[in-house]
């Protein structure tokens, strides 16, 4: 664990101006993530989970803007950087899945056009050369027949090779960084465990780093190696994958465990937790979390708790501060 | 591919048929093709026997294909007005119409597509609010207005182009040119620019429309997370995606200005087959208005198909649907 971090998030902050006075989107969050580890971010939808992953790409979409804390990628910090400056990093540097494969290729150029298009532009090969590794990269991503492929339209592949070609993209440039947005959720199960397979590879292969944004427990539990919980704009817990799923110290993250079903286990019905996730521009004094809690406390509703050291991770929970300290 | 060519043209063919029959039908019937030939001390025998030897006593459908047969072959007749062969009139007319719409066409899809993805990029920028309040303008004046505002502006006042006509033009074959000598290229320079001005401001405000649309899109994102850079972006993954609604006004809008380019062709004196239609309908020239009928449907019918055509250049999913 002494290698740098291929990204450091630190204290990011992301406002959003508007008629009604200025939202904020992210708050204090703080995350790193090193070569060859799967970041897993998770959450409800709204909670700032793609968010992060946006501003750390310098696309959230204007008035959106990065308001504080600072965004470092392979030591150097990029949070500041114009929109010019930030077009040489994505893709060269951070490469990006999106959720649906389905419209996240242009439909009028065929796949191995576009695959040329951002080898040639980051890389800088010739017309033949980044063909051939057009080629090369399609067979990284397990398309049969990449040679014959690599001349089709997306709508001549399934979702899952859509997607496959998707990462090939994303993979174009070799960058030690992949921000994943819900790589897998468009798709049907038998696929997601394919597609997450291939990312852990990848990962394995390259030491990429990769931050895979996603609401699904079950993805993160396969897959990556910590984890980062995410509620109301931001972090209440960040550990190790295993830690934080059979001992989770944030009573958020304990109720999404509890609304996963397990195999064997006889549960009438699944735990929920009741009510919503506050909006962003009404979130209760204290914790944000308090209205919904099981343990809420006094001190909740007006305090609001800092990550803290929590068994192996990180929790923000006046509780979780009082069990390590016992 | 093949097989949608052959089944375009099927199309096409019996659209054309259909026509044929309404042009005919209006040759036919709309007063008595004998009454408009003969003179007053016409015998009713020389009448019936020129009825015989024009065919009118055949039945209906030989007659009509008899029509169909001449049509094909650009035998539309003879005016009644002047007495010439209608098809030799068009022939005359219709260059100095299709050089017009031409130069028109061009001008506003090279000034008006780049109109249209600028406003759409920099929505919300005072240049492109006012391009697009200035365009409200160029959509609600009628045509003859910008025609008279700009003879008025640039012909009698700074007097650096003429204000009618089409000046000297040069034959080639039966077609006859202005391209080809200064006069005649000057010539071109205001009616094409007042027949241009409505379309610049349809293709902006369409394009615009449909540029919002696909910038919203998931594939002009993840082109941004590549790394393609912002005007790539623009002109060629969400440009291309705007061009099918693009083509085919442009091709509706040539066939409507080869028809109907009447009001600016009056206006600057343009000899096109705008003042030819309107001769006809004055005296009611039915041969010529017959043949005017199937020209404008054929060439709507041929733009038409190459719209079709375009469609499956543009867009693979069709090409693979249609194959």
């Amino acid at each position: 664990m002494t290698e740098p971090p291929v990204l450091d998030v630190r204290n990011l902050r992301v406002d959003f101006p508007g008629r009604h006075g200025t939202v904020t989107a992210l708050s204090e969050v703080s995350l790193a993530i090193r070569p060859g580890e799967i970041l897993g971010v998770v959450g409800e939808s709204g909670a700032g989970k793609s968010m992060t992953g946006l501003a750390v790409q310098g696309l959230l979409e204007p008035p959106g803007h990065v308001a504080g804390g600072e965004v470092w990628l392979n030591g150097r910090r990029i949070d500041h950087l114009s929109n010019r400056e930030m077009e040489k990093i994505r893709g060269r540097e951070i490469g990006a899945i999106f959720q649906d494969p389905l419209t996240s290729l242009n439909p009028l150029f065929s796949v191995g056009a576009q695959l040329v298009e951002t080898i040639r532009l980051h890389l800088g090969l010739g017309r033949a050369d980044a063909r051939r590794r057009a080629v090369e990269l399609l067979t990284e991503v397990g398309i049969p027949a990449p040679e014959e492929r690599v001349d089709h339209y997306p709508h001549q592949f399934s979702g899952g090779m859509r997607q496959r070609v998707v990462i090939a993209l994303a993979l174009a440039a070799r960058p030690r960084l992949i921000i994943a947005d819900e790589p897998t959720t468009a798709l049907d199960v038998s696929i997601q465990a394919q597609i997450t397979a291939l990312l852990r590879r990848l990962c394995d292969d390259h030491g990429t780093a990769v931050m895979l944004v996603t609401h699904d427990m079950g993805v993160i539990a396969e897959t990556a190696d910590r984890v980062a919980v995410m509620y109301a704009g931001r972090l209440v817990e960040i550990g190790p994958v295993a830690e934080v799923i059979a001992r989770p110290r944030h009573p958020y993250t304990r109720g999404l465990m509890g609304s996963i079903p397990a195999l064997g286990a006889r549960v009438a019905r699944l735990a929920q937790i009741d009510g919503s996730m506050p909006r962003l521009d009404a979130i209760p004094p204290g914790c944000s979390f308090n209205p919904r809690c099981p343990q809420v406390m006094a001190r909740c509703r007006t305090e609001r708790p800092g990550l803290t050291p929590a068994g192996a991770g990180l929790a923000a929970c006046w509780l979780a501060q009082e069990e390590a300290l016992a | 591919m093949i097989v949608f060519l052959i089944k375009r043209l099927f199309n096409a063919v019996m659209v054309m048929l259909v026509v044929a029959l309404m042009a005919f039908m209006i040759f036919r019937f709309v007063g008595d093709p004998i009454q408009l030939m003969v003179n007053e001390q016409t015998t009713q025998a020389e009448k019936d026997a020129l009825r015989q030897s024009l065919g009118l006593n055949d039945p209906f459908p030989v007659q009509y294909a008899r029509f169909v047969a001449h049509a094909v072959q650009g035998d539309f007749g003879v005016s009644y007005r002047n007495q010439q062969d209608v098809m030799s009139l068009i022939a005359e007319r219709f260059p100095a119409t299709f050089e017009l719409v031409l130069v028109a066409t061009i001008i506003s899809l090279v000034v008006g597509v780049p109109l249209g993805v600028v406003t759409a990029i920099h929505r919300g920028r005072w240049f492109s609010e006012g391009l697009q309040f200035l365009s409200i303008i160029g959509v609600s004046l009628p045509s003859f207005v910008i025609g008279i505002l700009l003879i008025l502006v640039f012909a009698v006042m700074l007097n650096i182009a003429p204000s009618f006509g089409r000046g000297d033009v040069v034959a080639i074959g039966w077609w006859t040119t202005g391209f080809l000598t200064p006069s005649g290229r000057a010539a071109l320079v205001l009616p094409s620019i007042a027949l241009s001005f409505y379309q610049i401001t349809l293709v902006m405000r369409l394009v615009r429309a449909e540029m919002l649309e696909v910038l919203r899109s998931d594939f002009v994102k993840f082109a941004r997370a590549r790394g393609i850079p912002a005007w790539r972006i623009h002109y060629r993954h969400a440009l291309r995606n705007c061009l099918m609604p693009v083509v085919t006004m442009t091709a509706m809008n040539v066939g409507s200005l080869i028809a109907f380019a009447l009001i600016t062709e009056t206006v600057f004196q343009w000899p096109g087959m705008g003042l030819l239609f309107l001769q006809a309908v004055t005296f009611v020239d039915i041969p010529v208005m017959a043949a005017y009928l199937c020209i404008v449907s054929f060439i709507f019918v041929a733009l038409n198909t190459l719209v079709d055509i375009t469609y499956a250049l543009i867009d693979p999913r069709l090409r693979a649907a249609r194959s």
